[in-house]
């Protein structure tokens, strides 16, 4: 293991742009090395085989990551990995089922740095779904890239359990005229940071990025996005929809789309939308729209941040739908939107019903 | 047999600059079965006297009191009068993203009915009453009044009287925005409501045209927020010829 000795990882003091948010103290030790490391590898397959789909543990020598990185974790996962968790889906395939992948730690035996790797073949169509349940310190690089003409629906679940640390990069290359869609949910856990990124390496692409999280009192929920438009005639979206509730819950937004010299025709917009359920609670909200040509479409930004609307409420019990069902439905159709973009009833049924608990734990 | 009672009620708004006053003592009776159209200018308290009986937090009771069958009305919270029996037809329904017509009105008749009504039967209740009003069956999928016409809120809003069964049901300017054919189909909707479930109607408006389709057995003319003149049908002709100059000022 030369190379994990070689490395010369800059770990970060909390000043540094991309981590003046993140309270250091309480990722684990993913950040500088020190937490101790468990020997579990928690993601697993779950649902069953299909013709074109492959699932295998590689040797991280034989998949060299496409996309270094400047985030620690993410390094860290690069060089001391011991394997690559691949998923490929085969050209001109379409996917009946989704690809359910799955990780559940009983309890947290020690930190985990898992790589992923997702690779979809020219034309492939697929969904793929994975979910974090459990009790984990995880530092994990999820790195995608679709081929030429594909489409793939990308759906992360955060279900954790309290006390889990979770910081990611869910990365994803796309190749000429393929279409992505992540959604990204983010509703358990002690400190939640992922890098949702995208990075557009061939003309007629797009990208959608939406999510939603719900922090409740002393949870850290953390989405830094960021698209990289370098090609020409690439159209991205970004919608992210939070609520915080309870003290000390805290949720940071970063949208970071930079919108480089030769990508002449780039059409992106980006939303950010917070609701805050209760005093002592904290939402930072940061789009970021940098251009470097003229030649463009459309890009816009927008962040907003309120608070329970007293007119839908009254206008809700006024019908006999007393307060916490009034502020229940308000909340559930705030999430609405994105929720039921994920397309299996399932999983929107149990998110909405995580969604009530949250709510009620925070005394709504 | 119901009974809604309003005594002296007295009604401020809190501003930064301290309470304005706007009702100044209203008294008004109103059984089950009658009609009573409250007609005024703009700005005489019409919508404050709807707004301060179902509860809207904006509104400070100064003074006075409201009891629908003896009970203290203005001590309940917004749910509960509901569930006393007691509906207002906004004249402004507001959008609730994300929630449809179909999850919303299933969510108050629960409410108002202590029970979830048996899904079978519901969805014919629902159909019929979107039926009677003319609606689109899609139009239970869509959220709560968002992008709704002007016509399509107040059809929503009957429909919902017609669904919850109110005992007395405040309509502040149904009327408002509504083409002919938008105001007969929703005039027919509240007649229904009375004929079915013997309503108990406060019927607020500017202007006689509703009370073509809605008949009044009484009429109170409303100003500077008070009633300052009650009488049978006969008056809304008067207030037709002659506007509210007389009362204003006064």
């Amino acid at each position: 293991m030369a190379s994990t000795l070689m490395t010369n990882y800059l770990v970060p003091s909390g000043r540094e742009e991309a981590w003046r948010f993140t309270p250091l103290a309480r990722l684990a030790g993913l950040h500088d090395g020190s937490s101790q490391r468990g020997t579990r590898k928690s993601l697993f397959l779950k649902s069953a085989q299909q013709a074109g789909v492959t699932a295998t543990r590689v040797d991280r020598a034989l998949v060299p990551s496409a996309a270094p990185s400047e985030d620690v974790v993410v390094q860290r996962v690069h060089a001391e990995a011991e394997d690559v968790f691949s998923v490929s889906i085969s050209a001109n395939v379409s996917l009946s089922e989704p690809v359910y992948l799955a990780r559940l730690q009983e309890k947290s035996q020690g930190s985990e740095l898992s790589s992923v790797r997702i690779e979809l073949g020219t034309n492939a169509h697929a969904v793929i779904i994975m979910e974090n349940v459990g009790k984990s310190i995880l530092g994990e690089d999820v790195e995608i890239t679709l081929g030429a003409g594909s489409t793939l629906k990308f759906i992360t679940l955060q279900e954790w359990d309290e006390g889990s640390v979770h910081a990611a990069r869910h990365h994803a290359i796309l190749n000429r005229d393929s279409t992505f869609q992540s959604i990204t949910v983010s509703v358990g856990g002690s400190l939640v940071r992922l890098l949702p990124t995208v990075e557009f390496a061939g003309p007629g692409t797009s990208a959608e990025l939406l999510g939603v999280y719900f922090a409740t009192a002393g949870q850290h929920l953390e989405h830094r996005i960021h698209v990289e438009h370098g090609v020409p005639n690439a159209k991205s979206r970004v919608n992210y929809k939070g609520a915080l509730a309870g003290n000390e819950a805290h949720t940071v937004w970063i949208g970071d789309v930079h919108i480089r010299a030769a990508a002449e025709g780039t059409d992106t917009y980006e939303l950010n939308r917070n609701l805050l359920l209760s005093d002592g609670a904290r939402a930072d909200s940061v789009p970021n729209l940098e251009i470097e040509t003229g030649e463009i479409i459309g890009a816009g930004h927008a962040s907003t941040t309120g608070r329970f609307d007293d007119e839908q409420l009254f206008y809700l019990m006024s019908r006999g739908i007393p307060m916490d069902g009034a502020r229940r439905l308000v909340v559930r159709g705030f999430f609405a939107e994105i929720i039921t973009q994920i397309g299996d009833e399932q999983i929107e049924d149990r998110l909405m019903a995580r969604i009530d608990g949250e709510l009620a734990k925070a005394g709504h | 047999m119901s009974t809604l009672e309003i005594r002296g009620l007295e009604v401020a708004v809190v501003t930064e600059k301290g309470p304005i006053e706007i009702l100044r003592g209203v008294d008004l009776t109103v059984r089950s079965g009658e009609t009573h159209a409250i007609m005024g200018p703009n700005g005489s308290g019409k919508s404050t006297l709807a707004y301060s009986i179902a509860g809207h937090p904006k509104y400070t009771i100064t003074g006075g009191t409201v009891t629908l069958d003896g009970a203290n009305v203005l001590d309940m919270k917004v749910d509960e009068r509901a569930k006393a029996g007691l509906f207002l037809a906004m004249q402004y329904p507001v959008e609730v993203p994300g929630v449809s017509v179909s999850n919303f009105l299933r969510t108050a008749a629960t409410a108002l009915r202590g029970e979830a009504p048996k899904l079978r039967t519901w969805v014919g209740e629902v159909k019929a009453a979107m039926n009677a009003l003319n609606m689109d069956p899609a139009f239970s999928e869509r959220n709560v009044n968002e992008g709704f016409s002007g016509g399509e809120k107040k059809r929503h809003e009957i429909m919902q009287l017609e669904l919850l069964k109110p005992k007395i049901a405040i309509l502040d300017e149904t009327d408002s925005g509504l083409d002919v054919d938008a105001l007969r189909i929703v005039s027919e909707g509240v007649n229904r409501a009375k004929e079915v479930n013997n309503l108990g109607i406060v019927l607020i408006t500017h202007y006689t045209r509703i009370l073509r389709y809605i008949r009044p057995d009484f009429v109170h003319v409303f100003a500077n927020g008070r009633v300052v003149e009650e009488g049978g049908p006969e008056l809304a002709d008067k207030l037709e010829e002659h506007g509210y100059a007389e009362y204003v000022g006064s």
